[in-house]
């Protein structure tokens, strides 16, 4: 029976983090403004926004100068590209210059399988001593520069970058070998580029298989988090890979004051580590300090 | 069952009966009983309760080193869960063994790793009329509780030295119910 080690606490020195969304690119490839396609009733962008909110306390949306009338865009915060240069790395650069002493969690607006459990683990795991913190692609291994926290060290570097020539910040998190996080859903970055993927992730979405990105988990609760959750069991729907995630979810939503480090974790009545992948109808149970005898 | 849960008092004459054995040349038993103070407040009652599906199958792995760990006849452990009033008895720890030493190492052994891993909460109630639950509400701040040293010590399977100090920072906020053993 092993722990994962307390995760080190990088917020002591860390830069206030703001949300950056994406949607100034110009979505050749699916004819259409790939922020206005809507998932589940709605659309992307606003998706993508609400994600957002839920983590930081300040969202803005990263547009072109041509787009800042667009009613859709122009219903939220906007940073308008301020620096010259084609593709994400422009809107990345222009948020840190208009903030230079606060981190980017940066989102692209073509990510329909974003879920919280993504971004907690992203916030979980960031580190804010160093550039950027992103996750590896489960399908090419190289880095996602575009569900990732880009620091304010990082600005410089990428303005060196792009003089150099360099337009690609999955290039640039290559270059300064940046850790990779390994994503706890491998689908949970695929993006959508052509009509044909905006289908497939259509149907993903609204059919009974994605039930693999949600599903329902059985927890016990006991002591003072029985007082706190005001409940002693429940039956959730959730998104969250494992039982790290769901605590931070029930953290969110019962204000627990025990913090993770102070716990222990048991799934189906055994001990469990917190990096376990969660099954369908696992009980989960999260273990106060104890004091028997 | 050599670990299990009782909500009533615990029958000592029933339980030291399971622990005779025709070549045991001595028993020890250790009772844990509710104190009347912790910490500087006055406890007028405690309130156990126990997450059992997983206490039981941690309570049995205890016992079972402790009978690979010391040459022993036998051991048993049972604690009560619900509420109790001062003196009564919390938890209740029986060894049988040839010689006296290894029953009384044995003995020691089992409630210590009980009072640190078994998933056992016990909540006070003060004169005062607060209450709180033990090692977790009072040092928030701080964690009380330190996982990786608490499981660095499960394995440490060779140890012979004082689990006291060895835990003191967990001691020093423990309700420690048991001021003498009572044997």
């Amino acid at each position: 029976m092993t722990h994962t080690s307390a995760d080190p606490d990088p917020r002591a020195a860390a830069a206030p983090l703001y949300g950056l969304i994406l949607a100034g690119g110009s979505s050749f490839r699916m004819h259409r403004d790939k922020a206005a396609l809507r998932y589940r009733g709605k659309g992307q962008l606003e998706r993508a926004f609400e994600l957002a909110s839920r983590y930081v306390s300040m969202v803005f949306v990263s547009v072109r100068a041509d787009q800042t009338t667009d009613p859709m865009r122009a219903q939220h915060p906007m940073i308008v590209d301020s620096v010259a240069g084609e593709g994400p790395i422009v809107g990345i650069r222009s948020a840190l210059a208009a903030y230079p002493h606060v981190a980017w969690m940066v989102l692209a607006c073509d990510l329909p399988f974003l879920s919280d459990a993504v971004l907690s683990q992203l916030l979980r795991e960031r580190n804010a001593a160093g550039l950027a913190t992103a996750f590896r692609s489960a399908h090419d291994g190289l880095p996602e520069p575009l569900c990732a926290v880009w620091e304010p060290a990082a600005g410089p570097l990428l303005q060196s970058y792009q003089d150099e020539g360099g337009a690609c910040p999955r290039k640039f998190l290559i270059r300064h070998a940046v850790p990779l996080l390994e994503p706890l859903d491998r689908h949970a970055l695929d993006n959508v580029n052509t009509p044909e993927e905006y289908a497939q992730a259509l149907t993903a979405l609204d059919t009974p298989s994605f039930q693999g990105h949600r599903m329902q988990l059985k927890v016990q609760y006991y002591a003072l988090m029985r007082e706190q959750a005001g409940r002693s069991e429940e039956t959730l729907e959730t998104s969250a890979a494992t039982p790290a995630d769901l605590y931070g979810e029930l953290i969110a939503r019962y204000g627990f004051t025990l913090t993770r480090e102070q716990l222990k974790v048991a799934v189906n009545s055994e001990f469990s580590e917190w990096s376990r992948p969660l099954a369908a109808g696992d009980a989960v149970v999260f273990i106060p300090p104890v004091a028997g005898g | 069952m050599r670990f299990r849960f009782t909500q009533t008092a615990v029958d000592t004459d029933s339980a030291r009966r399971e622990l005779l054995d025709l070549g045991a040349g001595g028993y020890v038993s250790f009772e844990g009983w509710v104190r009347d103070h912790n910490e500087g407040q006055e406890v007028t009652r405690l309130e156990y309760e126990a997450f059992q599906e997983l206490a039981v199958k941690e309570g049995e792995r205890i016992v079972a080193e402790a009978l690979r760990r010391f040459p022993v006849k036998h051991a048993l452990c049972i604690h009560r869960i619900g509420t109790l009033a001062l003196s009564d008895m919390a938890v209740w720890v029986g060894v049988s063994s040839v010689h006296r030493g290894e029953a009384f190492d044995a003995c020691r052994f089992i409630i210590d790793e009980v009072k640190h891993r078994v998933p056992i909460w016990k909540k006070e109630y003060y004169r005062n009329g607060n209450s709180g639950w033990v090692n977790c509400e009072r040092c928030t701040a701080a964690p009380l509780y330190d996982h990786a040293h608490a499981h660095a010590h499960d394995r440490d399977h060779d140890r012979d030295h004082d689990r006291d100090q060895d835990h003191d920072h967990d001691r020093d906020h423990e309700h420690e119910h048991r001021d003498e053993p009572a044997i």
